[in-house]
């Protein structure tokens, strides 16, 4: 269970660790604990999983990463969990995700590529199908950002 | 936007690395041979310029009691603006992309329970008129890592 000054804590870390000498120190004096029991809480969340990790998330398109594809595949129910745990351990597969089936929809494993371009992305699927031995799958890229925030948390 | 290999091996650190501890700042500092002064002006010019988007704490939304779940709807072309104003009204949409495919419109959608999410999807069915919307909640995840390494 959280405690209260878990969400205090968590809202602060959302808002951003402020850009000061001793930025876990300010944080505390707004919740007015001290520092330790702070760095203390923050480093219990992390085992915990709560945080899943401090530092930056950076906009990734304005660093070269221009293509992205979301890949999606038609994985044979009883080999998923190999075939994504396969997946998962190529690099270029920053997210990978068993997703139910629909009408109309097959796919039933999605991962994530990031290439320079869309041809690298391209040779990477085609690797990571002959790797897994699967053949039905499909690319999707982006086209445009429509949005991009991170979710805000007991607000 | 130019950024120097100096910047890019911080970006490396700090997505990875960041330290907790008093001086943080000082400490990635040590690493990379920078002083904290010249460590906070590089973050707070790529913070200003858009390229780190946040630095602070990275959460796991079911840990926090959170429910979430990626959604495809299938949208007229000449609707794309219109809908994706409706779509992106919602706080918990926090990401949207256009994409190849007949479901072109992806977005992700997070709420404090499964209650109140469906009552949204529902209601971003009535505002737009839109009835098919594919529902592709996580069941297993396998992987996520979001640092880009440069």
């Amino acid at each position: 269970m959280l405690l209260d000054l878990d969400r205090r804590i968590i809202k602060e870390l959302q808002n951003g660790l402020p850009l000061k000498k001793y930025p876990y120190r300010v944080i505390a004096g707004r919740l007015k604990i001290s520092e330790s029991k702070l760095m203390n809480r923050v480093e219990y969340l992390i085992k915990k999983g709560v945080i899943r990790r401090l530092g930056a998330a950076v906009r990734h398109q304005e660093l070269g990463f221009t293509a992205n594809a979301m890949v999606v595949w038609d994985v044979p129910d009883n080999k998923i969990s190999r075939v994504g745990t396969t997946m998962a351990e190529f690099k270029e597969v920053t997210h990978c995700y068993q997703r139910p089936r629909q009408t109309g929809w097959p796919y039933n494993l999605f991962t994530m590529v990031h290439g320079r371009s869309r041809e690298e992305c391209i040779k990477i699927a085609e690797k990571i199908a002959r790797v897994v031995g699967i053949d039905r799958y499909n690319l999707l890229f982006s086209t445009a950002e429509l949005k991009k925030t991170s979710m805000r948390y007991f607000e | 936007m130019k950024i120097d290999q100096m910047d890019k091996n911080l970006l490396n650190l700090i997505q990875t690395n960041f330290p907790l501890s008093p001086e943080p700042y000082r400490e990635i500092g040590e690493m990379l041979g920078l002083g904290t002064e010249e460590v906070l002006a590089r973050l707070k010019k790529m913070i200003d310029n858009g390229l780190i988007r946040r630095l602070g704490g990275i959460f796991d939304s079911k840990m926090l009691g959170y429910c979430s779940t990626l959604c495809a709807m299938q949208v007229d072309e000449k609707r794309i603006e219109e809908v994706a104003e409706v779509v992106n009204s919602y706080p918990g949409v926090t990401h949207n992309y256009l994409r190849e495919h007949k479901f072109n419109m992806w977005f992700t959608f997070t709420a404090p329970s499964i209650e109140e999410l469906n009552t949204c999807i529902a209601q971003i069915k009535v505002d737009t008129g839109i009835h098919n919307i594919l529902i592709l909640p996580a069941q297993e995840l396998f992987k996520i890592r979001v640092n880009f390494e440069l």
